[in-house]
């Protein structure tokens, strides 16, 4: 499938269906269904361990699945270099932990995958990572190392990387879990811009006031299972399961 | 002055004070070092005296009287002692140079070795480095001299390779020797033109990189760029490379190169021992970059190709390059085993049989000792100026 098929492919951004997964004898992920809506802005919860991180994970095969299908922007997910390729262009991510290339300026870090991957041409590709740094608000820091900048800067910075790829779709795998706590509104304010934009987010993060103020779904998951979904304000003011009101007392009960 | 000095306070001899103390401390060790160094000064002196040796560098100039077996550069027995030092010195730095570019090829294919998901070359991998690793490189040498070396047939039932071009037996390795002839000059020419034509072939694909985005096949492109001048060149001049074969008259080989089994043997001893440390520093370099540094780059898209080079390798250099050259440093110390089994490097010949012969003991381990120290300095200088370059930038 090519490229110019994908860009009028207007089916769901992903589709997973009956996907199972094992590390080992450990069942991390049960028989797992879930559609993802062209546009649509998804908050992933639970408790550690649950299994969010590694379903979306899934989404860009940076963890393989042993069962089920994954269907990104109408590519399969098979075990096809040019498929996974193919989808990770269109799938951006943000980690927990930047994840930065401490050896490159944060513009370098910004143009590296446009050079590289899209071989862009190096000032085409620095334009397009200064329109990003401006989008999350450091251009200045352009000439930095990221050794240089504060956590909420360099989780910027790597949302600026994700986006100089253009992306369809946005992973956010707890990008405020490892951020002092006066840096992380500077962060969800970025990705409550790009919400608004209407690009299509999947976000695992317990940061409930992001949730409610973008969210279309909020998705809880417990031990391996999708547990309850539903939109931001029935799910925060009416949860239906026991496990999802134990869960919710417990993250907004102080 | 309200406040008195540091030093001062509490009277000048109060050992509780931790700055009068560092002071005393550190002028008794001065007194004991100059102390040391005076009584072995005197006795050196005293002892010279006695046995009515003469101190000075004018045995240098003298006529040594003894053959070496091997030499880069002219030397008979009428040569002189400094000729000896050089002649030891270039043997030193051959079988360290030919070890060194050895076992960092072996060592960097035996560190991905042990990286590949593939169980049975991981595991050789394993095995080889412990093995290597763990028996002492004097033990090494004498089972490549003795054991492997000396067991191979006599030169008229040499093993033969490609051929009869290249050839092994128990008096060393031999291989086709290039003769220059004229027409030489052209070729010379030529081949500097195609180098020159490569680095800018080189520049320009940078440029059309960097400007287009477009990739430009460099490795192949000047693959056949050298080996088509090359090629065409070598048949429009003549044929001006002719090759001296080796060849068995009676019971010895005629013409060709000869790498003596004592090189031989010491040239694959100090590259195994090495290579297995090397293949470590390689391995643990490439692990020490974090997972979370291929995950980007995988989530970016990249190849695993382009994951390598342009991700995990700039971080693993960092981490790589500084005891890599200690392997070096050990590795060109370690050549002075030779000694044991006759190759004559620097230690055999200069400090062993030049040192013998004229009993100048300070002067020639002096000296030696210099060479040694010289190369490391020499190296580490390099390295602390590469290591500023590549250190990543903190706060």
């Amino acid at each position: 499938m090519t490229t110019n098929e994908n860009t009028e492919y207007t089916g769901p951004a992903v589709e997973i269906k009956g996907m199972n997964k094992w590390y080992g004898d450990f069942h991390v992920l049960k028989d797992i269904n879930l559609e993802v809506g062209r546009g649509e802005r998804i908050v992933i919860c639970g408790p550690s361990g649950s299994g969010k991180s590694t379903l979306i994970r899934c989404i860009n095969r940076l963890e393989e699945h042993q069962e089920g299908d994954i269907i990104v922007d109408g590519i399969p997910l098979l075990n096809d270099l040019k498929k996974i390729h193919a989808i990770r262009k269109e799938v951006g991510m943000v980690f927990q932990h930047f994840n930065l290339f401490p050896h490159l300026t944060v513009l370098e870090n910004c143009t590296l995958a446009p050079i590289w991957v899209k071989k862009m041409p190096k000032k085409e590709a620095e334009a397009i990572g200064m329109k990003y740094l401006e989008r999350v608000k450091i251009p200045e820091q352009a000439q930095k190392f990221p050794g240089q900048l504060s956590g909420g800067q360099q989780q910027r910075v790597a949302i600026a990387r994700s986006l100089c790829m253009s992306p369809r779709i946005m992973l956010f795998d707890e990008p405020t879990s490892a951020l002092d706590p006066e840096m992380i509104s500077e962060v969800l304010d970025v990705m409550v811009e790009l919400a608004r934009e209407g690009r299509t987010m999947l976000c695992v993060t317990h940061e409930m006031g992001f949730a409610k103020k973008v969210a279309d779904r909020v998705i809880f998951m417990d031990g391996g299972d999708i547990v309850e979904q539903n939109e931001p304000n029935e799910f925060f003011n009416n949860p239906q399961e026991e496990r999802t009101q134990l869960f919710l007392s417990q993250i907004l009960g102080h | 002055m309200k406040h008195k000095s540091d030093l001062t306070q509490g009277g000048w001899l109060n050992l509780n004070n931790p700055r009068v103390r560092s002071v005393v401390y550190q002028i008794l060790i001065i007194l004991g070092v100059v102390w040391a160094v005076a009584t072995i000064a005197g006795n050196v002196v005293a002892n010279l005296e006695a046995r009515g040796i003469a101190t000075g560098f004018r045995f240098l100039g003298e006529r040594a009287g003894f053959g070496v077996s091997q030499a880069l550069i002219d030397y008979s027995s009428n040569s002189t002692y400094s000729r000896v030092f050089f002649v030891g010195l270039l043997n030193t730095l051959l079988v360290s140079a030919m070890g060194i570019v050895a076992a960092t090829f072996l060592g960097l294919f035996v560190g991905l070795g042990r990286l590949t998901p593939n169980w049975l070359v991981r595991k050789i991998c394993m095995v080889y480095i412990e093995i290597f690793r763990n028996v002492p490189v004097l033990l090494q040498i004498f089972f490549w001299y003795y054991a492997v070396l000396q067991t191979l047939p006599r030169p008229n039932q040499s093993i033969t390779l490609f051929g009869d071009l290249f050839f092994i037996n128990v008096r060393g390795a031999y291989a086709p020797r290039p003769v220059l002839e004229s027409g030489i000059g052209i070729l010379t020419t030529l081949l500097i033109l195609a180098i020159i034509a490569v680095i800018a072939l080189t520049i320009w694909a940078r440029r059309r990189k960097r400007d287009t985005g477009e990739e430009f096949p460099v490795f192949w492109a000047s693959l056949g760029i050298l080996v088509g001048t090359m090629t065409v060149g070598y048949i429009a001049t003549g044929q001006p490379l002719v090759f001296d074969i080796p060849e068995l008259r009676g019971f010895s080989f005629d013409g060709g190169m000869r790498l003596r089994p004592e090189l031989l043997a010491l040239w694959v001893a100090l590259t195994v021992y090495t290579s297995t440390f090397i293949a470590e520093i390689f391995r643990s370099g490439i692990q020490s970059v974090s997972h979370g540094q291929s995950e980007a780059a995988r989530a970016l898209s990249l190849t695993e190709r382009q994951r390598m080079k342009l991700v995990v390798l700039p971080q693993a250099l960092r981490v790589i390059v500084p005891p890599l050259t200690s392997q070096y440093l050990n590795l060109t110390k370690n050549s002075s085993l030779a000694v044991a089994i006759g190759y004559p490097d620097l230690v055999s010949v200069f400090q062993g049989t030049a040192l013998n012969q004229t009993g100048q003991a300070i002067e020639i381990v002096g000296m030696t000792m210099a060479v040694y120290l010289i190369i490391s300095l020499l190296v580490s200088a390099f390295m602390n100026w590469f290591n500023k370059r590549v250190a990543l930038v903190e706060r």
